[in-house]
């Protein structure tokens, strides 16, 4: 294919690297440099979609951000993206590429059908017809909608690409790199100051790419490339290009997506797709120039008709023609640059103006050059379907209502300009109440509400010599006041040509008879027509007519379309525009990735993972591991085929039988360490702790003040004034927080101090019968003896020359032992007590074997201290001190919580013996009474008891207390399981509590 | 995302900070006799206040110490942050 409407040369495209990219199946030619858009149109491909109400066939419309048509889905390295901007979207080798909202394809999409029908899609449409029946909604009108609606496509499969987050701080940030913003930046580096220059194109410079303009003796482009050079060697400045600010957020956050290799065919290995920045900036500099309005007229979105701004850009930028008779359409100067573009170029342009009279340096030139320049005339309506072919023209009258006789002109495309909307939406996210100005009939930012300051075109001025003087101003005073450095700068002489008054003109009066669709929002095919009905229906808030219409509510969130929905409504409301006021502008101001905000968060590394000091051991010997808290932990160790219930019930056995070492690293430990120690325990704890002897352990249960157990453990008094704290796996963090806050705050003459020493100690718990003759050679110099060590009893050893904490205390309800060593040491520790134990059978037990002896001795856990009970339900009563008060007590004297028939734990055996129980089942006491059903309570946890050999479980139910020997039903609708149980005691296993102090 | 002086650290971003909740709440001393309504107050009953409000932060990922802050509710403005023994005047 030939680029034919490619220029023989010019633009800033790269002839030299012709790179090759597929549309819609069909292969075509660009250049380095140059956008999906500006490539498709060098070889005149003008069709790229459909609409996405009425599928009306849609071409370009901007050269970027501004876009509302061009959307396309992208396709790279066998991963595909929606909805990416075909005037966003950098060329590269191999680019693939599909159209949206058609089928079966561009050319020929059935939806268009809608088209026809569209005086049945009035605005609202969605909810005046699919109420009713109620029924036919989630059968046929939900899928139906789902079906319709929405442009791309999601990809299903997983995303390879890497996103990362980078967090960034600077005393100015900048946003645009047009001439306020390198102004602004210049000024800034030069005083010293850190600065973040952010453009969101590839090419640096905004507006000065495609002006004709001088500055400082050079040409505005070249004036730019200067000064991005200066500053990229400055240590104090960073640049950076294919950056969108899109968000600006409390405290001068602003957030921004860099395009890493988006504009490759492959992310290099170690490139992230895209990185998101997190910027905290002293002072933000908002720069970032304004975007071309359209104006109204009939048939305003076929293929062909686009932004004047857009056409120059095109020509300027990348080379391209984006027609070759051209028909310019415009009610200010602007219009006359394109124009001259073109005609410098070779093709004869038609200007029409709204205007009766204008003169200007630009008008002039455009006259001196022979342009046809018709006044007082405007396009009544683009004629064509899937393209420009001709146009109704009409002179107007000067009160613009009455139109002259039409009159049919041939062009291939129209440029529109209906003047500048500054973009405004950085200011308004930062809270800044923005405020009409009636010159340029647009919204500009009003009093800052964060440190922003908006400079400009942003800020409705567009005189580059007065942006020039008031950013080079700003940017050295702004930085002045944070280096204290105020090094002076020579504002360079600007050349530019003077501008006329635009003309207040922004929508074509329909002609007699005519009734065609005059479009507001392109995306989402919002016409005049649509705000007109839902004004007549009552919808007087700009907001409510958002919402009815949907305009403005797609992609581009309105870019182009804002400012001419307010004007039809102020004209219709009889209201002037800053009366109607205009629609919250809310982050992002462009779609961001999904990708880039999960950022490097995703799977396993959505949170940390640790690992005891023996993981490699484990893993080793065949440990299957399950995720406990942010740990990972062996959940039992498998022997050639067996299952997790069978490995389970072997490692438990051995236990109850022989002995078996679990790795307790995870448990929480916290140093309490004071002359206040114990005073401090006797609060958090409901038990007493004042005459805890040094060298004894003791089990605590803490509360929250709303008398729910929060955790519990054992806490061992080390030396006089040095408590070792355990907690729960899952609980360690807040429990550690719970104590800092009440030292700190509650408390602070309390003299105590607490810290985590979790990671600080591997621990290995020895259960079992044998356990003490293991310990006894571990340890052949201490004194382990049922005397020397007894239950609940601490000492310190030393294990083969290193020393070693040793604790009996006991989960499993097993005579046992926890050993603690410093972590480093803790694989040594490991290796050892298999060493040793292997003359008495000794075998690990993962957490399930150690689930299943907890839950058959009746020892409560997480299931049961669930946030949901207080120490009673879980017959830890009798650990609750009637003499002392601690935090959570005066809750305890809750009605609810002393009721006699209060839920209590107890123990569940299904009545056959066999089956087990799942967890979560309700207990009810009549399988077959109606729904619903009442719930007696719950299920908490469910094992193999290794000493009966048949299921148990552990439940919390209602007047536990008296429901021992009852019969009742364990129901699982999940599982669709009805068990018929009995109720035990949750004490299954030794319940007098001998093993552990044989 | 609030930017927050900690006392102790100086400013510091919020993903480094956990929230506390309402810091004018004083705990009832410790053996004293408490109302039904007084320990509800204590534990349950809040206000949503709108503007200016006196909470409890802790710099978590920090140097761990609570801290008061004084937040506006509606617009974030942070006003001034104290220690944990600090009298908020």
């Amino acid at each position: 294919m030939t680029q034919a409407f490619r220029i023989g040369n010019g633009g800033l495209v790269n002839r030299d690297k012709k790179l090759s990219f597929k549309f819609n199946g069909k292969t075509y030619f660009g250049y380095e440099g140059d956008t999906l858009a500006s490539a498709l149109l060098a070889n005149g491909v003008h069709l790229v979609g459909r609409s996405f109400k009425y599928h009306r066939p849609r071409g370009f419309f901007g050269a970027g951000v501004d876009e509302p048509y061009a959307i396309v889905q992208l396709y790279r390295n066998g991963e595909t993206e929606p909805n990416i901007k075909a005037t966003e979207q950098e060329l590269f080798e191999g680019l693939e590429a599909k159209s949206v909202n058609c089928w079966p394809s561009v050319n020929f999409d059935i939806g268009a059908i809608n088209n026809f029908l569209k005086i049945f899609l009035p605005a609202g449409f969605y909810y005046k017809t699919f109420m009713w029946p109620k029924s036919f909604w989630y059968r046929l009108y939900e899928p139906f909608i789902r079906k319709a609606a929405g442009l791309g496509v999601a990809s299903t499969k997983h995303d390879n690409e890497r996103y990362e987050h980078k967090y960034e701080y600077c005393d100015l940030l900048i946003a645009g790199s047009g001439p306020s913003g390198l102004s602004s930046a210049y000024a800034a580096a030069k005083n010293g100051a850190r600065v973040i220059l952010a453009e969101d194109k590839p090419r640096f410079g905004g507006s000065l790419l495609t002006s004709d303009v001088n500055i400082g003796n050079q040409s505005g482009k070249d004036w730019a490339d200067g000064i991005i050079a200066e500053l990229k060697t400055m240590p104090n400045v960073v640049v950076k290009n294919r950056s969108q600010i899109f968000g600006y957020y409390d405290h001068n956050m602003l957030v921004m997506s860099e395009k890493v290799s988006d504009h490759l065919p492959k992310t290099k290995k170690y490139h992230p797709n895209k990185r998101l920045w997190y910027i905290r900036a002293k002072e933000v500099l908002i720069s970032s120039g304004s975007i071309e309005r359209p104006i109204v007229f009939g048939n305003n979105d076929t293929p062909g008709v686009m932004l004047s701004s857009a056409a120059k850009e095109y020509l300027k930028v990348y080379g391209v023609l984006v027609g070759k008779n051209p028909l310019i359409f415009t009610n200010n100067d602007s219009g006359y640059e394109t124009a001259i573009e073109f005609k410098k170029h070779g093709v004869d342009p038609i200007v029409l103006d709204s205007r009766k009279h204008s003169t200007s340096e630009i008008i002039d030139e455009a006259k001196n050059l022979g342009i046809n320049i018709k006044n007082s005339y405007v396009v009544v309506a683009a004629q064509g379907y899937k393209k420009v072919k001709s146009a109704e023209i009409a002179s107007i009258s000067d009160d613009k209502k009455q139109l002259g006789k039409i009159e049919s002109i041939n062009c291939d495309c129209i440029c529109v300009s209906g003047f500048w909307t500054p973009t405004i939406h950085l200011a308004s996210q930062s809270g800044n109440k923005t405020e009409f100005k009636e010159e340029i009939d647009a919204f500009i930012p009003g009093q800052s509400k964060q440190n922003e300051t908006t400079l400009g075109a942003a800020n409705g001025v567009f005189s580059l010599e007065e942006t020039l003087k008031t950013s080079f101003a700003t940017g050295s005073e702004l930085s002045k006041k944070i280096t204290e450095n105020d090094n002076e700068i020579a504002i360079p002489n600007v050349v530019e040509k003077k501008s006329s008054q635009h003309d207040k003109f922004w929508c074509v009066p329909l002609p007699k008879g005519k009734n065609y669709k005059r479009f507001l929002d392109f995306q989402n095919d919002v016409a005049v027509s649509d705000v007109e009905i839902a004004l007549r229906e009552g919808y007087r808030s700009i907001e409510h007519v958002k919402r009815y219409t949907t305009l403005g509510m797609a992609t581009d969130q309105g870019k182009t379309s804002n400012l001419n929905g307010l004007q039809l409504v102020s004209e219709i409301e009889n209201k002037v525009v800053p009366a109607v006021g205009h629609t919250t502008f809310r982050p992002p101001y462009t779609p961001v990735s999904i990708g880039a905000i999960v950022g490097r968060e995703v799977g396993k590394h959505s949170k940390p993972t640790r690992k005891s000091p023996m993981h490699l051991w484990h893993k080793k010997n065949n440990a299957v591991f399950v995720d406990a808290g942010v740990w990972l932990r062996p959940r039992y160790y498998k022997k050639g085929n067996e299952t997790l219930f069978e490995a389970s019930k072997r490692e438990a056995k051995n236990v109850r039988n022989n002995v078996g070492v679990c790795d307790v690293t995870t448990l929480g430990k916290i140093d309490v360490k004071g002359p206040d120690a114990a005073e401090l325990l006797n609060r958090v704890y409901t038990n007493a702790w004042l005459k805890l002897p040094v060298g004894k352990a003791r089990y605590g249960v803490m509360l929250r003040e709303d008398g729910i157990v929060m955790d519990d453990g054992t806490t061992t008094r080390i030396s006089e004034n040095h408590y070792h704290m355990t907690t729960t796996t899952a609980q360690a963090a807040n429990v550690l927080s719970h104590l800092e806050y009440y030292l700190q705050l509650v408390w602070p003459e309390l003299d105590v101090n607490v810290v985590s020493t979790t990671e600080q100690w591997a621990g290995a718990a020895i259960a079992g019968p044998k356990s003490r003759d293991l310990l006894q050679k571990l340890f052949p110099n201490s004194d382990v003896s049922n005397d020397g060590l007894p239950f609940m009893g601490y000492m310190e050893g030393n294990l083969f020359g290193i020393k070693a904490k040793i604790f009996r205390i006991s989960f499993s309800g097993e005579l046992a032992y926890e050993v603690n060593v410093e972590s480093d040491h803790g694989n040594f520790m490991w290796e050892k007590i298999i060493e040793v134990g292997k003359e008495f059978n000794i075998q690990p037990y993962g957490t399930e074997a150690l689930s299943t002896l907890r839950i058959e001795m009746g020892h409560v856990a997480g299931s049961e201290l669930d946030g949901r009970t207080i120490p009673y339900d879980n017959a830890l009563e009798g650990l609750v001190s009637k003499k002392k008060d601690f935090i959570g007590k005066r809750s305890l004297q809750r009605s609810a919580f002393t009721a006699e028939n209060r839920q209590r734990i107890v123990g569940v055996v299904p009545l056959d013996k066999q089956t087990s129980i799942p967890e979560g089942s309700h207990l009810v006491k009549d399988d077959k009474a109606p729904l619903p059903n009442p719930k007696l309570g719950h299920i908490s946890a469910s094992c193999w008891s290794v000493e009966y050999d048949n299921p148990f479980s552990l439940a919390i139910l209602k007047d536990g207390k008296n429901m021992i020997g009852q019969k009742l039903f364990a129901m699982s609708p999940l599982k669709n399981k009805v068990i018929p149980v009995e109720i035990v005691s949750s004490h299954y296993v030794d319940p007098k509590g001998e093993r552990v102090r044989s | 995302m609030l930017y927050i002086n900690c006392p102790h650290c100086g400013m510091r971003s919020q993903n480094e900070f956990s929230y506390g909740g309402d810091a004018s709440v004083k705990r009832p001393e410790l053996n004293k006799e408490v109302s039904d309504q007084e320990w509800d107050d204590f534990v349950y009953n809040r206000k949503s206040l709108r503007g200016k409000h006196l909470e409890l932060w802790q710099h978590i990922s920090g140097c761990r110490q609570w801290i008061k802050v004084e937040r506006d509710t509606a617009t974030h403005e942070i006003f001034r942050t104290f220690k944990a023994d600090e009298e908020v005047a």
